[in-house]
């Protein structure tokens, strides 16, 4: 049937609706486990008040953690990397013609040049 | 009779439609505000509803021939032409059909958006006049057979897209983008214009398949492929080309960021176009496939790990832009590279072609899908910064959903489209190169982990007290974004579908040159 007709890539294939299929069983599953937990959880009570080893809660905007404090690792591990990047992105409008001319320049010696292979 | 008259001047209107709704918009502006923007959705739907039956048409009787000021268009060489196709001819195949159609759908999606997302801003009759005009621009460019004509649609694209960068004064960020938009696109419509003179001066010819069959590729014409590659290769934004796009994408509304990713796609047809149906045979095919590979990892290697640090949501998504257009290069980079062997281009040089071409219609969706989103956002909480975002979720239920079916698209999760042509890419790129592959690969878990930091900076987190006031966006906002997410959805769920219909014929279109020559010398397919 067309309908579930599957992708050939070439090599392997994906049907979609088989895979939803098996996702729609896993999440029934997964909702039947939740059906047997607990069921004494009552919204808006004490009981869903954060307990921060009997401190006080701070403020809203003091707990979310912002974009900026994600992935420091990351960005801080390819520092190096990162140093001669981002200097690169000056927002220089001549540097981006540089940039766009020397590429241009490095092209047409491949291409008159004979090629790269 | 107007049902005939109409399916015989399809690629006309494809123009004329959105041209005279531009026209037409500022004095229905002056009527009524209500009314120019209901006429303005309803040009937005008529060239869509055009757009569809043209492909309609392409895709089931082949390559349409238009021709300009001729007594009978349908012939490239009308009787009244003397013989030579000199006129301005519109070669509407199958490509070009799955570019118009899919700008189409994105126009209006982004129109319906803009009703109510641009509704705060001021000069509006202005603003919506131009976004009909790029629209024209970009359908122009994937649709004409003529060189000359292309430069011409290539500069109503670029000063439409400048002018709608700088359209939100921005403390004078967004007239610096602009600015910086229109000067680099400037210099790279000259370079494409110096290459058509190269064309006319030595074959006497402004058309695309009368300069195909001709093609000689000595050294002018070695020049003038390398400016065409390059100046669109820039347009496209394909790094280290690549640094105007964050800027201007970001200062731009984002109903126009959505569109300039249309736009910038429209470039990259242009590079495929030059390259598979102007030389192709003459090419030196490992060379110009290995430099639009090179031009492809570079983008989706750099445009990925910029992306990660970014704390404007805008700029953040401009350069994950970049990324994905890198994958485009690299899928069809690769059928390029081994064109002229036949056991390869079976084995996976035509599935690569084929994912890169599906990913360009993908991207368009998601990621136009991922700008609007952006673009709720900065409606209701009036900022872009990640280290100011947070909570949304709680109030901006749908915007939220349309966020994760976007960013899970984009990111290559199942079921979604950028799943479907990333796995086409994947496995077909890995018999050329496995190592190409790979970095295909790490480039979509970077993608993934830069998607779910911008899913936390935005939604995540108690509600916090700057965004007390802060609901859902209005229905109009809702809608388009809703038409790019069911699309999204749908293309990733029957993507074998999609590329029965839409992207085997383009691709097979792309590499056939021999017919897209002969669909106008020979007076038609």
């Amino acid at each position: 049937m067309a309908v579930i007709e599957t992708l050939n890539t070439g090599f392997g294939s994906w049907n979609p609706l088989i895979w939803l299929a098996a996702f729609i069983i896993a999440i029934i599953l997964a909702w039947f486990i939740w059906l047997r937990g607990e069921s004494d959880y009552r919204k808006g009570t004490e009981q869903t008040k954060p307990f921060i080893s009997g401190n006080a809660e701070p403020e809203k905007g003091e707990v979310h953690v912002r974009g900026g404090n994600m992935y420091w690792g990351f960005t801080n591990a390819l520092e190096d990397y990162y140093e001669r990047l981002v200097p690169l992105h000056s927002g220089i409008l001549t540097d981006y013609i540089l940039w766009f001319l020397g590429v241009m320049a490095i092209v047409m010696i491949l291409v008159l040049g004979g090629g790269l292979i | 009779m107007i049902t005939g008259w109409i399916m015989e001047n399809l690629p006309a209107l494809l123009l004329a439609v959105p041209m005279l709704g531009a026209i037409l918009t500022p004095l229905v502006g002056k009527v009524s505000e209500k009314g120019r923007n209901a006429w303005v959705l309803l040009v937005s739907l008529a060239a869509l509803c055009v757009a569809a039956l043209l492909t309609n048409e392409v895709l089931s009787s082949g390559t349409v021939i238009y021709t300009f000021g001729a007594g009978t268009p349908a012939s490239a060489i009308p009787a009244d032409s003397g013989g030579l196709p000199f006129r301005i001819i519109f070669t509407v195949d199958a490509m070009s059909v799955f570019m118009a159609i899919s700008a189409s759908i994105v126009g209006f999606a982004v129109t319906l958006f803009s009703i109510a997302g641009d509704s705060k801003m001021s000069g509006k009759d202005s603003f919506y006049a131009l976004l009909l005009l790029m629209q024209v621009g970009i359908l122009g460019m994937v649709c004409t057979g003529d060189m000359f004509n292309f430069f011409v649609f290539l500069e109503i694209n670029s000063l439409a897209g400048a002018a709608l960068v700088a359209s939100r004064v921005d403390k004078g960020y967004a007239v610096e983008a602009g600015l910086k938009y229109a000067v680099l696109s400037t210099l790279g419509g000259l370079l494409v214009l110096f290459a058509v003179g190269l064309f006319y001066g030595q074959y006497d010819a402004l058309n695309m398949a009368v300069i195909a069959d001709s093609m000689q590729f000595g050294v002018l014409d070695k020049i003038a492929l390398v400016l065409l590659l390059v100046a669109l290769a820039m347009k496209s934004g394909a790094v280290p080309m690549h640094f105007w796009t964050p800027d201007a994408y970001s200062m731009a509304p984002s109903s126009v960021t959505a569109f300039l990713v249309v736009a910038s796609q429209a470039s990259l047809y242009g590079v495929f176009r030059v390259v598979f149906t102007l030389y192709n045979v003459t090419l030196d095919y490992a060379t110009i496939g290995w430099i639009i590979i090179i031009l492809g990892v570079l983008s989706m290697f750099i445009g990925v790990t910029m992306a990660i640090p970014q704390k404007d949501v805008k700029r953040l998504m401009a350069y994950h832009a970049v990324s994905q257009t890198g994958y485009m290069l690299l899928g069809v980079g690769v059928g390029l590279a081994v064109l002229g062997n036949a056991a390869m281009m079976d084995a996976f040089g035509m599935t690569a072609m084929e994912g890169g071409l599906f990913h360009i219609i993908n991207h368009a969706m998601y990621k136009g899908l991922l700008f609007l989103t952006a673009g709720a956002i900065f409606y209701q909480a009036g900022t872009r910064n990640l280290n100011k975002l947070g909570g949304l979720g709680h109030e901006m239920k749908w915007t939220m959903v349309f966020f994760i079916i976007g960013a899970l698209a984009i990111a290559g999760i199942p079921p979604f489209n950028g799943f479907a042509s990333k796995l086409m890419i994947y496995e077909s790129v890995f018999m050329f190169s496995p190592i190409l592959s790979i970095i295909a690969m790490v480039v979509s878990i970077l993608t993934l982990a830069s998607f779910v930091k911008v899913f936390h900076s935005m939604f995540m987190g108690p509600k916090l007290p700057e965004y007390e006031g802060v609901r859902e966006v209005p229905r109009y906002m809702l809608a388009g974004m809703g038409i790019l997410a069911l699309l999204v959805i749908l293309f990733g769920v029957f993507p074998q579908q999609v590329v029965d219909f839409l992207i085997t014929p383009a691709a097979t279109a792309l590499v056939d040159q021999g017919s897209y020559i002969a669909a106008v010398l020979g007076g038609g397919a």
